[in-house]
């Protein structure tokens, strides 16, 4: 029987939004759910659900924006790459605005550097073969649903023999961060909704640990309003009852172990390494390193002079980040800082809390 | 970022195939997904067909993007 339908029916946001009610009615606490998906924060925003949620229950946006979490001497570094002779570097659209230390690989790329925009990990393959005197390097950023194209585009390039086609490593996944968070005090996360697309390559088995080590229950859930709601229904009755497990609603499209082909991909060319998260300095194990036997294609071992790393002043992206203030705290926003005239990563991508709240939500005030 | 985009598969050899959206065609890569069939919706992302979805499904997930079209361009 077919899920979808019914989701486009707003009597149902409607009933669940008066089951959400019900159940946080007899609770004696606020409630925190934390959602950790970009696509969710634009979603949750633009159809305006923290507004329909009673005072008991707060949702907030974690760490699901790549761009946002990606760290400004990754965007030194590219920049500096894209000044060595010979050598392009491409680029996913949305990291193009967000601010190095010094200046952006946009401002750069209109002072006549060589850096592409690219749709596809695929295009930087095909440029790197259409101009084999040339160093092409990709900026691989991304969580679980982009790591997959990046090693389906080295593969290419190892069977191809496309030797001048080369990665900056800077994926990320997104468990070792969510622990971080759950072990929070500050914080106290209730309850997770987990990214609808992400799981579709890891499948919902890796949150596992969310339950069984931290007894946090988590929903993984698609991107309509319904979707969306049915998961926070889920999540406080299981904080309700006292229950924690992983419940996977979006059931239609991921399924218990994800894509197999992506993960042997993946797990062929990229090892688990410590990485830097905006917000949340070095966590062990949440970035995807190469492996030494493709060391020939890390553009990350390439020696190049970088500026000591520099933050806009004021800009509280890492607080936002991990979910500690919600964006209208933030002194900048919506003043120094917006969309058309961004100071931080968050306003920057359109996946951003920052430029969702901007949107949608920055006349409702925080909520806490 | 992390957004697939549901497209029909309309031909596919080896290793690539022909997904089409709203009367748009493009080539993307079966590599991550190569036993995905023509006539399914495969989910795209990034040039590459990463999973399955149903029709109804998909038609969902577009209904959607078409009413963030303007806040998701970018994704």
């Amino acid at each position: 029987m077919s899920e979808a339908p019914e989701l486009r029916d707003p009597k149902v946001v409607a009933a669940l939004v008066g089951e959400i009610a019900a159940t946080a009615a007899p609770m004696d606490r606020q409630v925190v759910l934390m959602e950790v998906c970009g696509t969710h924060t634009h979603a949750v925003a633009g159809a305006g659900l923290r507004a329909m949620l009673p005072e008991g229950v707060r949702l907030i946006s974690g760490p699901g924006c790549p761009v946002c979490v990606t760290p400004v001497d990754y965007l030194d570094r590219a920049l500096a790459l894209a000044d060595l002779p010979d050598t392009t570097v491409c680029t996913f659209g949305d990291l193009m605005r967000v601010p190095s230390s010094l200046s952006s690989l946009e401002r750069a790329h209109a002072e006549g550097s060589p850096i592409e925009i690219v749709y596809s990990p695929r295009d930087a393959l095909d440029l790197a073969r259409a101009n084999p005197a040339r160093r092409v390097i990709f900026l691989g950023v991304g969580f679980e649903t982009t790591a997959p194209t990046i090693a389906a585009a080295i593969a290419e390039a190892e069977a191809a023999g496309v030797d001048n086609f080369l990665i900056l490593p800077g994926n990320k996944v997104m468990p070792p961060p969510m622990r971080s968070l759950v072990e929070d005090q500050e914080l106290k996360v209730d309850g997770f909704l987990l990214p609808g697309h992400v799981s579709v390559l890891t499948g919902w088995e890796c949150f596992r640990f969310l339950a069984e080590d931290y007894r946090v229950p988590g929903a993984v859930v698609g991107f309509s309003p319904a979707d969306i709601m049915r998961g926070v229904a889920d999540l406080l009755h299981q904080v309700a009852d006292g229950r924690a497990e992983i419940s996977n609603l979006y059931s239609r499209v991921v399924s218990s172990e994800g894509n197999p082909v992506a993960a042997d991909l993946v797990a062929r060319f990229f090892e688990p390494v410590a990485t830097v998260w905006r917000g949340f300095g070095e966590i062990p194990g949440s970035g995807l390193g190469l492996r030494p036997d493709f060391a020939h294609r890390d553009a990350g071992l390439i020696d190049v002079e970088l500026p000591p790393p520099h933050e806009p002043t004021g800009c509280a992206c890492g607080d936002v980040l991990r979910g500690v203030i919600d964006p209208p705290e933030c002194p900048l926003f919506a003043v120094a800082c917006r969309p058309d005239s961004p100071v931080g990563a968050c306003m920057v991508s359109s996946e951003g809390t920052c430029a969702a709240w901007y949107r949608h939500e920055r006349l409702t005030g925080t909520g806490r | 970022m992390c957004l697939a985009i549901p497209m029909l598969l309309k031909e596919r050899n080896e290793f690539e195939g022909v997904v089409e959206l709203d009367g748009v065609s493009r080539t993307i890569s079966l590599m991550l997904l190569p036993d995905a069939e023509v006539g399914e919706h495969v989910l795209i992302h990034a040039g590459y067909a990463i999973g399955q979805v149903n029709a109804d499904e998909a038609a969902q997930t577009l209904e959607l993007l078409r009413q963030h079209a303007d806040n998701m361009v970018d994704l």
